[in-house]
């Protein structure tokens, strides 16, 4: 059974300034499945609806952000929530951090710049669960850092005093705090050196194996999705264009933005001429009709400009959106 | 070779900051005696290649004349830039090298349009007198970038995509004809799709016009791409420097080593050698601060001399590499 189902999600931003309403579909008709134990990467350039679809997902909807249509349901073991139903105090009680946590970009902002890291740890822990035993709670907060490789000492500095990666490893320790079912990742290691990112992806890697839990990784960089993800989707403006298997994806590509995305892709060791897509990532609150990639795709027919096309199972675990790889063209 | 072939010549440039207190504090030594040069009749695509603190940033606010070096020289078309001083110079310097940031939403003003950069640019280098004359001269530079008049104008920046607008900054570089254009993680902003469009400006613009680039980056994929040469930087020293395929291919320098072995490469097949367990924890001391090789830290090949001196500069297969592993191999570069 799955852990998480997303079904035909459409999330938009709906603004109305001064009698001018605009409406922004960052997430228009998205399905997928996450599975229980596995690494599932989410690529896309910017403003191709990623953030929404993390927010919708983990539940931090706020306005103007609205879902419009569509399901995210989650089974943890026997406990089933539907993210559309549950209330916020059952949410805040029993999901967040829980079940489903959270690592950002820049963890600066959920270190808390005043206070020391164990006295993070404690507002967590001490919200969502309670302290009745301080004793126990340093003795097994300093059991669950030095599990993951961090000195104990950093308990007792301020995140000034820490390195980017080090508090990137430690957001990673505080989100993993009650060995929660889903870890979601939103662009964790964009900001930090290769030596360092590297560590990092590591150190969430040997977390998801050793626990078995799952991990939904989002990050504009492929070559960290072809190290990392077990399985990957390519979101183009707000859909998703394709998911396979990362092996797939990387060797044997059928969307032509996953084809493109995948062939200029610059590795050391090939000097081999590169070419660029033409056009730019289109506006999501007037994108372009039928297939939103075609004004860029080099291989668009009439009907990519008319009709959205549908995701197709093309073989296990294989799916893409495009009108003709269900044609046989491509 | 004379210095007069030489377009731009960094000797042995050192650069100390104070850090802390007025009375106390430390100094920081940002840029370590490091030297490179680019010669005038070749053009050629030069990359400054290292993670954050490693001296890349400031060794170019050094070559554009914003920072003078505390030891050493840096010489453009043989004359020592602190010798650049009075105003008619100092444009005249600026003219010949220009540079693009790596942010271009922060380089251009968001309340306004950033034609007016172009012709701002126009009127102070080449003299255009009014918008007449500087809209061919503007036209001109937006093609060489793929771009036109009519797709730029009246539009402020944030109507511009990303890689547009980062388009729009190599345009107005390009405005004064300048022989070097220095190029600082002008590519870390912008979308996959459209990275290797600005990638294959600089290509062409070597080729085609016979300008310079020096182009500082982090990536080594993008460098490995595009560059002719290149020089690995840690904490202000350039331990490793020579023809990029031979660095990147065949790494010698163990830092080196350890970065190209780090940059995750875009093939799940060789995804095991990227697991290969690093131990992080001993990253964190600081470096900058230690005696000898700034890498004995982390080196699995240190020896005791790494921590006593600064290792010399050796010539070996085709490169220059800073370390003493390869001392018996080689002659040290005098």
């Amino acid at each position: 059974m799955a852990l998480l189902e997303v079904q035909d999600l459409r999330a938009y931003y709906r603004t109305e300034i001064y009698g001018i309403s605009r409406t922004v579909r960052a997430v228009d008709g998205i399905s997928f499945e996450l599975q229980k134990n596995e690494i599932y990467g989410i690529a896309g350039e910017s403003s191709c609806g990623k953030t929404t679809l993390i927010k919708v997902v983990s539940g931090t909807i706020k306005r103007p952000l609205r879902v419009e249509t569509g399901q995210v349901r989650y089974q943890f073991g026997d406990y089933a929530v539907d993210m559309q139903r549950i209330n916020p105090d059952e949410l805040r009680a029993n999901v967040r951090w829980k079940e489903i946590s959270y690592v950002m970009q820049g963890s600066m902002s959920v270190l808390n710049p005043v206070r020391r890291i164990i006295r993070t740890f404690e507002d967590i822990v001490g919200t969502h669960q309670g302290i009745p035993d301080r004793k126990s709670f340093l003795d097994e907060t300093r059991a669950h850092v030095r599990i993951l490789g961090l000195p104990t000492e950093v308990l007792d500095l301020y995140p000034h005093q820490l390195s980017g990666g080090m508090r990137q490893r430690v957001a990673i320790a505080l989100a993993t705090v009650f060995h929660p079912s889903l870890i979601i990742a939103d662009e964790p290691t964009t900001a930090l050196d290769v030596v360092v990112q590297r560590g990092v992806l590591q150190m969430l890697k040997e977390i998801q194996a050793e626990s078995g839990n799952t991990v939904l990784l989002v990050t504009h960089d492929l070559a960290v999705h072809a190290n990392v993800a077990d399985r990957v989707g390519i979101m183009y403006a707000g859909r998703l264009a394709e998911e396979a298997p990362t092996e797939i994806i990387f060797n044997a590509p059928r969307h032509p933005y996953t084809q493109h995305l995948i062939g200029s892709l610059p590795m050391i060791g090939d000097r081999s001429s590169r070419a660029s897509l033409s056009g730019t990532p289109p506006n999501l609150a007037n994108p372009p009709s039928g297939c939103r990639f075609h004004p860029r795709c080099p291989y668009a027919v009439e009907r990519c400009q008319r009709e959205v096309p549908e995701m197709i199972i093309l073989a296990d675990r294989h799916r893409v959106a495009c009108h003709l790889v269900e044609e046989g063209i491509l | 070779m004379s210095a007069k072939n030489k377009l731009l010549d960094v000797q042995h440039v050192t650069v100390e900051f104070h850090v802390g207190g007025l009375l106390g504090g430390t100094r920081l030594v940002a840029v370590n005696d490091v030297s490179f040069s680019i010669d005038s009749d070749r053009p050629e695509i030069y990359t400054l290649a290292g993670e954050s603190g490693s001296g890349k940033t400031t060794l170019a606010r050094m070559m554009l004349h914003d920072l003078d070096p505390t030891r050493g020289k840096v010489l453009f078309e043989g004359r020592d830039l602190t010798t650049v001083k009075k105003r008619g110079e100092v444009m005249d310097f600026m003219k010949k090298v220009q540079p693009v940031f790596q942010n271009p939403f922060e380089t251009f003003s968001p309340l306004r349009r950033v034609e007016e950069y172009l012709y701002d640019t126009a009127r102070s280098f080449i003299g255009a007198r009014n918008r007449r004359e500087a809209a061919p001269i503007v036209e001109n530079a937006l093609n060489q970038v793929g771009l036109s008049l009519d797709e730029v104008s009246r539009r402020y920046p944030h109507e511009l995509s990303g890689g547009q607008i980062q388009r729009v900054a190599v345009a107005r570089a390009l405005i004064p004809q300048p022989r070097l254009i220095l190029a600082d993680e002008p590519v870390s902003m912008v979308d996959a799709s459209l990275r290797m469009a600005i990638v294959n400006l600089f290509r062409k613009l070597r080729d085609e016009q016979q300008v310079s680039v020096l182009y500082i980056t982090h990536d080594l994929a993008t460098a490995y791409y595009i560059s002719d040469r290149i020089a690995i930087m840690l904490r202000g020293y350039v331990v490793e420097s020579g023809p990029v395929e031979a660095v990147l291919d065949r790494p010698l320098h163990p830092y080196t080593q350890l970065l190209k072995e780090s940059v995750p490469q875009p093939r799940p097949t060789d995804r095991n050698a990227w697991a290969q367990h690093i131990d992080l924890g001993t990253l964190e001391i600081k470096e900058f601060g230690r005696i000898g090789c700034k890498f004995a830290g982390r080196c699995p090949h240190v020896m005791d001399i790494c921590r006593q001196a600064d290792p010399p500069d050796v010539e070996v297969d085709g490169r220059t590499v800073k370390c003493y592993l390869y001392l018996e191999d080689a002659k040290p570069v005098a």
